[in-house]
């Protein structure tokens, strides 16, 4: 399966995922919304040119947004993520050379404190922002506060369950043979 | 000149990065302004597609509950019939009555069209609907939408056969509504926290209210026909210095469960707008 497939299934599946099923469940409280979404962008190759992650995470962004009637609420995070994600991936992995071996980010590739970082540092910036502007239309401080956290939990849950569930084959590369 | 070239050239991702930053953000601040012509027709028609077949699959679940749904309201329009007033006649003259009477549609205010919803989300701050009846099938933007247990939003996109409505769940929309009882006029809005429940502000606190009231669309209400269920007061305080009340209400429409409704035009507003527009001239 060529990469290129293989990413525009992964696109459209975590957009119908988000949309049809995340998106529908009733509200269990009003802190809680559940986002798993922009998983797609923390999963895309290790070796994308930063200007197409950036560009990729606005479309997939404003896909959603398409979807949710809000053009633009879930893009800015997006790109922002996607901005930043090259950044925090040299931080975590300089000196392993792992964006070498392996093809993306993932348990196995980065190991399972760096991932846990990676996710959690990216879920809370999405969320971070996401609800920034959100709560600029309306709410409270508290509101920001509880949703931000609270929101943030539920989706590193999700996203570890995600992980284990759909364990994703990583060959090992290596530049000897 | 060589160096801006650089400049940018060394910035580029980052510029990039903001210029997509500022595009997302216009488009969340110009929604509904500018940019629904050029982008929003299509988007609506491809979401709306996915979205019928979604709902293909969906509606089944929900069968039951549409149906006791439409029962329920055909039952309340058989009990409005004029069949079923009838008292002793009490009259002593008999008049001609010289109303003018409704029998060429030319003093008809609302026209009422069956819509399906399609697409529906309430767990977030910002609710829309989609209903597969658009422009062609006579959709217009700022048309009221009731379903059959009582208001649901207003008409805020339309494409061609797909029109997206704000819920009432939503943080920006405002429905005039008033106490059926004593017809004193509010406005009801969405605090974006839990969707069984909306606000009614402006009420005085010289009104005497009980839990249970109903509240429904008031007279002054431009898109909406009056009287159609808002919901029925759930609990209420004073709004903190104001003189007036902070009402909750449990919302007489259930959002989860919505699948068939109707859209409602106002053919009159047009000049009642048109009034309403003109500066007021104050001898």
């Amino acid at each position: 399966m060529s990469p290129f497939f293989k990413y525009t299934i992964r696109f459209i599946l975590f957009i119908l995922f988000q949309v049809y099923i995340l998106n529908n469940i009733p509200p269990l409280h009003r802190f809680i919304t559940p986002y798993l979404y922009f998983l797609f962008i923390l999963w895309l190759p290790f070796t994308i040119s930063r200007t197409l992650l950036t560009m990729l995470s606005f479309v997939f962004g404003l896909t959603l947004d398409y979807f949710t009637g809000t053009p633009g609420l879930h893009a800015a995070p997006c790109v922002l993520i996607g901005y930043l994600r090259p950044f925090l991936i040299n931080l975590l992995i300089s000196q392993e050379g792992a964006e070498l071996n392996y093809a993306e980010p993932s348990i196995k590739s980065m190991g399972w404190a760096p991932y846990a970082l990676y996710v959690l540092v990216f879920t809370f910036i999405h969320h971070f922002y996401l609800v920034l502007i959100e709560w600029m239309q309306f709410g409270t401080f508290i509101y920001f506060l509880g949703k931000v956290a609270a929101t943030t939990g539920i989706s590193f849950l999700m996203i570890f369950i995600t992980d284990l569930l759909f364990f994703r084959k990583q060959k090992f590369r290596t530049n000897t043979a | 000149m060589k160096n801006i070239f650089l400049f940018i050239r060394r910035y580029f991702n980052f510029l990039f990065f903001l210029v997509l930053q500022i595009v997302s953000l216009s488009f969340l601040v110009t929604y509904n302004k500018t940019q629904e012509a050029v982008y929003s027709n299509f988007a609506n028609e491809i979401t709306g597609r996915v979205n019928t077949q979604y709902n293909k699959v969906q509606y089944y679940f929900q069968l039951k509950e549409t149906n006791r749904q439409l029962s329920d309201e055909n039952a309340r329009l058989r009990n409005m019939l004029a069949a079923n007033f009838e008292g002793p006649d009490t009259s002593i003259a008999k008049g001609i009555d010289t109303l003018t009477r409704d029998t060429t549609g030319r003093i008809r205010k609302f026209i009422w069209l069956p819509a399906k919803v399609v697409g529906n989300s309430y767990s977030s701050a910002m609710n829309y609907l989609t209903l597969h009846r658009g422009g062609l099938q006579g959709v217009k933007k700022n048309m009221a939408v009731v379903g059959p247990e009582g208001v649901v939003g207003t008409v805020i996109d339309v494409s061609d056969n797909y029109s997206r409505v704000m819920s009432l769940l939503h943080t920006n929309s405002r429905v005039s509504s008033m106490l059926l009882k004593g017809k004193i006029a509010g406005s009801v809005e969405w605090d974006g926290t839990d969707p069984r429940f909306l606000t009614l502000r402006n009420i005085p606190r010289s009104i005497e209210i009980k839990k249970g009231d109903s509240v429904v669309t008031s007279t002054y209400s431009a898109n909406f026909p009056s009287n159609i269920m808002v919901g029925t007061i759930y609990d209420f305080k004073p709004d903190g210095s104001t003189n007036s009340y902070l009402i909750r209400l449990r919302a007489a429409t259930n959002f989860y469960s919505i699948q068939y409704v109707n859209l409602v035009e106002n053919i009159q507003w047009e000049e009642q707008r048109k009034l309403e527009a003109t500066p007021v001239k104050n001898q």
